[in-house]
């Protein structure tokens, strides 16, 4: 039996292949399909903290005070109890996949506030979350605003949340911080424990024909994958972090290349969502590259 | 024995409680005010809450309160125990099958939330006008007096009639009890277990219709027997009281509430009797209670069971001292001797008197209380007082001001009961949306539950429905509430105001008792606030020695993290300043409901909330006044009527529409009404609300003069106008005017947008709809909100130019067009709708058009009341004083009243036209000729007409022809009517569907304008047959299973009728073409016009977006199918919209009402999610099929 275990974050993991944020995770029949197949851990969708404030802006402006003032309707929409908050559900959920699946789950966050960081990491912990992936989803474009400053604001707000809980904590990382082994060293010291780059934004798009703005989620490429082989092999062994490498990887090929540059694991997304949790079976063998006996052979081989 | 729990809730919350326990059935259909109790057993059910049985009760809301009855009797007659709740027009509709039910002795209780009934207008508000309806029905009629009794009524109701097979209507007040939130004993389920016999159940089982056993039921009966057969019932009748009363006896060993069939308060040896039955009766009771104190002999007997009439328990409560009685009907007979309770009360005193069972003492009858009216401690005595009198006015009324047939008993306004002296009182006034009334419903709640105090809540609210105002009227005290009207004047030991905007505009301190407390949400600093307030509410601060308190709660919320939500720090204020609870205790107690509230849907919501709450009392400053020395005299508000006051207005606005917008409506008297309900129109300009925080300003420079903007508006607030340039001479300095762009104009055309800054409700939506952004600034439009305070004064006298100006020649505008039609002056004008109402632009549109010769059907719901509710009328007349003449008959039949609208037109016309031929020599032949052959299809044929028909009178005038006056007043029916018969979903896809759809398969040339919110708006949001699948809804609480009917598609099925579904969000030029064909096919027209509502949970100022995407992804397709085309050897069907370009889950998921599923039963939602796809895919490929001439082979769910 090939030894395909690695060390990612802490967790003995017993292969390299870790599903990414997605919302394969949100459905409990797909997150045990992913088990099935193979999967050694299972990174959440996000909880995005703006969403949150939407959806709390929803509920109390339509559902619980939605009364205009006039005699006839004091609300529209029923409550009757049986609404459940994102938070609530992502906890739940969170929860069931604990005690359904064997493997870590890795709880994923995007906050905006510097409350909703630290209380919603909290409640993650609390829920039963291996670990924490802290989604870094930050377009910088306000003109005032300095790299040190952005780079800052994420290295406060990790050092106060490594002191509000206990579990390992992962960043994860855009491409565009301009000097991003220091700043992942920064991450170490802050207390990180693990990287993970890169991540993908949403890009608005121009229809041509309306000239209107279009918004929607493009699923990645493998040529992606180039972009994360090359700052792993940056970065791995001059910080002591875990490296994780996610965006592009489609086949087993980008797959070995970034457990070549360095990656203690690959995250995989795209694929998955297209071709469905089963691909991940078929890569997990494949990923045996010829002569390879273990995960720190495929190390050596640089 | 007593149970001792108690609940604070309101009548129908409570009179539900019982019903649901005690039935199987429940089929409801909404009706104000009554909708509550079946949304409480529909929530219950949704939530598997079991009736005694262990059963979850089947509620189902069906098409009409019709449908609702024959669906009970059904539900009935096969063994079920089946109710409904249901008032006034609903209740109506009940009454054949109350008939039935009662004619088959059939166990059933029917709640009813007493409403007035539509006569010279609707009116949503109490009275006993709707029972009164029911009492030859053969249903047993219980009344309760107040949300206590509405509980123990509706269980004793329930007990009654399983014992004695007599239906009972068991009604509380409208609004005064079913809305009144109280502290009351809760009835437990065991107790409600112990009025039922389940014996009594088992012998209703054993009458059901079963093919086990059959029988036969509901015969037909011929004049030989059906005499015998209807007294065959008799005894039934004959011992119901005694059940009834048994009934009560037995509620009273369970719980200590002891009831009588005729319960009597006051003096034993009263001389003077106010007999009644309802909440009035309360008041009565404080007011005898007082007066006894003062030694008077008085009393009341308030009657509980009205039918079975059990004259000899009346004789029995009613003290035979009793010299003069005056017996009060909340309901009008009109031309009777009497109302009924009275003459009932008569007759069995005349029958004691005849057999010499007592002397017969002198009764009168009063009318008091219809439709809401204040029934006070003061009108009460006034009817003590006048039955002291030698001789007692008989009939009369009290309550107003009859000043032409001099019915009306005048009373003491300053009088106040001992009882009401005793308790505390607090009027709230809050903006609709503000959350007050939220706020105190839950104030009342906690002192409910935390201390031994009773608690009362009644809430005041507006006829508008955006920049709404509610008062909320609370008391609080030790002994029973009984005070069933608004807190009075000079009684209220707290006020609050939470608009800082109300200060100018309305006498909030009126109400305000000496040394009371007045709390100010204000902006205004602390030590800057006084100087803030108009001159006249600080003197009364300062006369009235209150304590005056301060608090930014807007401010405090954004710190807080919520936003604009205000209301639980100003309830935190009220408890922290009242006193009434201790403040720790108080705060842990607000906190506590937040979490109930909040707590499992949003713990981060909870803890926005904890944190206002704590935030709040280091923001909460007390105000010492200043004498007022040096201080500058604050103007008054110089705003809408008030203002208008200053310029002429028309005498019924003055002395009736005025007096009703400032809150003064109580005081005018019966003259100044119009008898047959029929009111100016043209008065909503008047109004002047400045509701509106911003406004949206015109760039000239920027407009490519599209019109969009004044096509999306729901309130006619911005418009445009075409004229020549040299009339802006006179303008004002700021006033914007450019050159007309369109080369369709005379050289030397300018135009101008111009926004009426003080009708705009501020929604956005000329904003969203403008497509010119500026290139260098891309977030600056050709119209731009911008806030209305400093612009109003010079906009106001922009608008008032503007209007000025005449309307552009008509018959040189394109009408055709989006920048033409908007050109046309609107006859639909600053509605009291939403804000972005998704409804309004559809008629406004149709005004714009052919305002001048409209003549409107509406159905009752929202249309009907932003189109016809007081105290104005949006509906407007052109410069010629001509524009739509409206009505609303009921929400059943209108279809069937417009189509009468029509066929008078049409008899009339015809009628005019023989005349004219008959005197064709008189009138002279060319004329005669033109008239009777003229095509009025268009507005310049119709213009011709006109013209004509003015020449006809002049010669008519002249005329010594013995039918020539005749003519002349049948002259204006030459002119051709455009009827249009306008409604919501409601009406056209349920309750009124039967006679749309019979006026849709006659040939008869009306205009049908659907508006489709696809919920029942007005009454809250139930599901109606538009609900589209996999919509949250009332009812619906699980997502609508099924499918939304295609009524376009139905309607177009006939053949011979012009149909379309537009909106215009998605696409203005074919909504504009659809009106111009409608209105000139000669048949029946139907419009299906998609119209975005607040009640689908989503900002209305993004109306035109959901309306796109709702085009976009194939949830509206929008087509017309237009007869003339295959007359004319084409294909009738045009499908105007493309093939759906996004999926319908970004449309589902843009909006609450189908987003929420997915956070209640995502399951469920995925799966109807699919099935809409499904659906729109469906009917996207029918409709392509239809456009490309092949046959619609396709099946819903194939």
């Amino acid at each position: 039996m090939i030894d395909l275990t690695t060390d990612y974050l802490g967790l003995k993991l017993k292969n390299p292949l870790v599903p990414s944020a997605s919302p394969l995770s949100r459905n409990l029949d797909t997150a045990l399909r992913l088990e099935d197949a193979g999967a050694s851990a299972l990174v959440m969708y996000s909880l995005f903290e703006e969403e949150l404030a939407a959806e709390d802006a929803m509920l109390d402006r339509f559902m619980l005070h939605a009364d205009l003032g006039h005699g006839e309707a004091d609300s529209y929409l029923p409550d009757h109890g049986t609404f459940q908050g994102g938070q609530e559900r992502y906890i739940e959920q969170l929860r069931r996949l604990k005690e359904r699946l064997s493997i870590p789950v890795v709880a994923s966050l995007n906050g905006v506030t510097r409350s909703g960081w630290l209380e919603l990491g909290k409640s993650l912990q609390a829920a039963g979350a291996d670990a924490l992936e802290l989604n870094i989803y930050h377009v910088a474009a306000d003109m005032t605003a300095t790299g040190e400053s952005v780079e800052a604001r994420y290295l406060d707000l990790l050092f106060e949340l490594r002191q509000a809980v206990s579990v390992p904590i992962v960043m994860k990382l855009s491409p565009y911080f301009s000097s991003l082994p220091h700043f992942a060293k920064q991450l170490e010291l802050a207390g990180a424990r693990g990287l993970s780059v890169f991540n993908r934004f949403y890009q608005p798009d121009i229809d041509l024909e309306t000239r209107e703005l279009v918004h929607g989620l493009h699923l990645s490429s493998p040529d992606e994958a180039l972009l994360r082989i090359r700052w792993l092999a940056i970065l791995h062994g001059r910080v002591n972090l875990s490296l994780a490498g996610t965006g592009g990887v489609h086949g087993h090929e980008e797959a070995m290349k970034m457990l070549l540059a360095g990656a203690d694991v690959v995250h995989l997304c795209s694929c998955l969502l297209s071709r469905g949790p089963e691909y991940l079976g078929e890569r997990s063998l494949a990923i045996c590259g010829p002569g390879w006996k273990c995960m720190n052979m495929s190390r050596c081989v640089s | 024995m007593a149970d001792a729990k108690t609940l604070t809730l309101d009548g129908n919350e409570a009179a539900a409680r019982m019903a649901y326990l005690c039935n199987e059935v429940i089929a409801i259909y909404p009706i104000t005010p009554s909708s509550n109790m079946g949304e409480w057993a529909d929530e219950w059910a949704s939530q598997g809450m079991t009736n005694l049985w262990g059963a979850v009760p089947k509620v189902i809301e069906m098409q009409s309160e019709g449908g609702a009855a024959g669906a009970l009797h059904g539900a009935l007659t096969s063994g079920a125990l089946a109710t409904s709740f249901t008032a006034s027009q609903g209740l109506l509709l009940f009454i054949p099958n109350l008939y039935k039910l009662a004619g088959e002795l059939t166990p059933f209780v029917l709640h009813v939330a007493a409403r007035a009934l539509a006569t010279h207008a609707l009116s949503i508000f109490g009275d006993h006008s709707d029972v009164m309806a029911c009492r030859a029905t053969g249903c047993a009629m219980l009344a309760a007096n107040s949300v206590q009794e509405a509980q123990d009524m509706a269980l004793i109701a329930e007990a009654a009639t399983l014992a004695g097979r007599i239906p009972v209507v068991h009604f509380f007040d409208g609004f005064r009890t079913s809305h009144e939130v109280a502290k009351i004993v809760a009835v437990t389920p065991e107790t409600v277990r112990a009025m039922i016999d389940d014996a009594q159940v088992g012998a209703h089982r054993l009458r059901a219709l079963s093919p086990e056993h059959p029988v036969l039921r509901g015969t037909s009966q011929n004049p030989d027997v059906f005499f015998q057969a209807r007294e065959r019932a008799n005894g039934f009748y004959d011992v119901f009281p005694g059940i009834v009363q048994s009934c009560m006896d037995r509620f009273a060993k369970l719980t200590g509430r002891q009831y009588r069939l005729f319960e009597y308060a006051g003096a034993a040896d009263a001389e003077q009797v106010i007999i009644l039955m309802g909440s009035g009766a309360e008041t009565a009771d404080e007011t005898v209670e007082h007066l006894q104190a003062e030694g008077a002999k008085v009393g009341v007997l308030k009657v509980r069971l009205y039918r079975p009439f059990d004259a000899s328990a009346l004789l029995a409560a009613l003290p035979v001292t009793a010299r003069a009685i005056a017996v009060l009907d909340r309901c009008k007979e009109p031309g009777a001797d009497g109302e009924p309770l009275y003459k009932d009360i008569v007759t069995a005193l005349a029958q004691a008197a005849a057999v010499g069972l007592r002397g017969m003492p002198r009764v009168v009858g009063g009318r008091y209380g219809l439709a809401s009216k204040e029934f006070t401690p003061g009108m009460v005595k006034s009817v003590f007082e006048a039955l002291t009198q030698p001789l007692p006015p008989n009939p009369f009324t009290v309550g107003i001001h009859d000043d032409v047939t001099h019915l009306s008993l005048p009373w003491d306004e300053g009088f106040r009961s001992l009882a009401a002296r005793q308790l505390q009182h607090a009027v709230f006034w809050g903006l609709g949306a503000d959350g007050t009334v939220s706020a105190n419903k839950n104030s009342i709640k906690i002192v409910g539950e935390a201390t031994d105090l009773q608690a009362q809540g009644y809430f005041v609210y507006d006829s508008k429905k955006s920049g709404a105002v509610t008062v909320s009227h609370l008391r609080f005290g030790q002994g029973p509430i009984r005070s069933t009207y608004l807190v009075e004047t000079g009684m209220a030991g707290f006020v609050a105001c939470h608009q800082t905007v109300f200060t100018e505009r309305y006498d909030l301190l009126a109400h305000a008792a000496p040394d009371g407390v007045f709390l100010l949400n204000t902006p205004e600093a602390p030590d800057t606030v006084w100087a803030s307030l108009p001159e006249a509410m600080r003197q009364q601060i300062v006369e009235k020695r209150l304590r005056f308190w301060v608090i930014d709660a807007y401010a405090v919320a954004a710190q807080a993290g919520m936003g604009r939500r205000i209301n639980t720090i100003m309830q935190t204020c009220f408890f922290a300043i009242s006193g009434i609870l201790p403040k720790d205790e108080a705060i842990a107690a607000i906190k506590k409901a937040v979490d109930k509230t909040y707590g499992k849907k949003s713990q981060r919501l909870a803890d926005l909330n904890h944190r206002a709450i704590d935030m709040t009392l280091e923001h909460l400053h007390r105000v010492e006044p200043h004498a007022g020395a040096g201080l500058p005299a604050m103007p008054t508000d110089d705003r809408g009527l008030a203002r208008a006051c200053d310029v002429p207005l028309p005498v019924f606005v003055r002395d009736v529409t005025l007096p009703i917008y400032q809150g003064l409506g109580d005081r005018l008297p019966v003259s100044v009404m119009p008898a047959d309900g029929t009111f100016p129109v043209a008065t909503a300009q008047y109004e002047k609300r400045n509701i509106a925080l911003e406004i949206p300003v015109w760039e000239a420079d920027l407009c490519t003069q599209c019109g969009k903007c004044v096509f999306v508006c729901p309130h006619s607030a911005i418009r445009a106008r075409a004229f020549a340039a040299e009339l802006a001479s006179t303008a004002p300095a700021t006033f914007k005017h450019v050159p007309a762009r369109s080369k369709d104009f005379p050289a030397g055309t300018h135009i101008s947008y111009q926004v009426a800054p003080e009708d705009c409700t501020g929604c956005g939506d000329c904003v969203e709809a403008c497509p010119i952004h500026d290139k260098s600034n891309v977030s600056r439009r050709a119209v731009n909100m911008v806030p209305q305070a400093p612009l109003r004064e010079a906009e106001r006298d922009n608008y008032a130019f503007f209007l000025s100006l005449p309307e552009f020649d008509r018959s040189a505008v394109k009408h055709g067009t989006i920048p033409g039609s908007m050109l046309l002056d609107p006859l639909f004008e600053y509605s009291g709708a939403c804000a972005g109402c998704g409804e309004t632009p559809y008629i406004r549109l149709a005004t714009q058009l052919f305002g001048d010769r409209m003549l409107i059907a509406n159905a009752t719901g929202c249309s009907s009341i932003y189109g016809g509710n007081l105290p104005t009328t949006p509906y407007t007349v052109n410069g010629a004083g001509r524009g739509p003449a409206w009505s609303n008959s009921l929400f059943e039949d209108n279809a069937e009243f417009g189509l009468g609208m029509r066929l008078a037109a049409d008899q009339l016309m015809a009628y005019a036209r023989t005349l004219v031929k008959e005197l064709a020599g008189e009138v002279g032949g060319d004329l005669a000729e033109a008239l009777v052959t003229a095509d009025q299809r268009e507005e310049a044929g119709l213009h011709e007409q006109r013209r004509r028909v003015a020449a006809l009178l002049d010669k008519l005038a002249a005329s010594s022809h013995p039918r020539a006056k005749e003519l002349s007043r049948v002259a204006e029916w030459l002119i051709r009517r455009s009827v249009w018969i306008i409604g919501g979903d409601g009406w056209a896809y349920d309750i009124g569907y039967g006679g749309l759809d019979h006026v849709l398969a006659l040939p008869y040339d009306v205009n049908i304008l659907v508006l489709d919110t696809e919920v029942y708006s007005n009454t809250g949001g139930q599901t109606s047959k538009a609900t589209p699948i996999g919509a949250v809804a009332k009812f619906s609480a699980g997502g609508k299973a099924t499918a939304k009917k295609d009524l376009a598609k139905l309607a177009s099925d006939y053949g011979h009728d012009y149909v379309a579904s537009i909106a215009y969000g998605a696409k203005d030029t074919q909504t504009l073409r659809v009106f111009h064909e409608a209105e000139s096919f000669d048949g029946p027209s139907l419009i299906v016009a998609y119209s975005p509502c607040i009640a689908h949970g989503v900002d209305m100022l993004y109306n035109q977006r959901q309306q796109d995407m709702a085009v976009k992804t194939g949830h509206w397709p929008l087509f017309r199918f237009d007869p003339r085309l295959s007359v004319a050897g084409g294909n009738p069907f045009k499908l105007d919209s493309a093939a759906p370009s996004q999926p319908i889950k970004a449309f589902m998921e843009s909006e609450t009402r189908f987003a929420m599923l997915s956070r209640s039963h995502p399951e469920d939602a995925e799966r109807f999610l699919a099935e809409a796809q499904k659906d729109a895919d469906r009917r996207f490929k029918a409709y392509h099929d239809l456009a490309q001439g092949h046959a619609d082979t396709s099946k819903p769910g194939a």
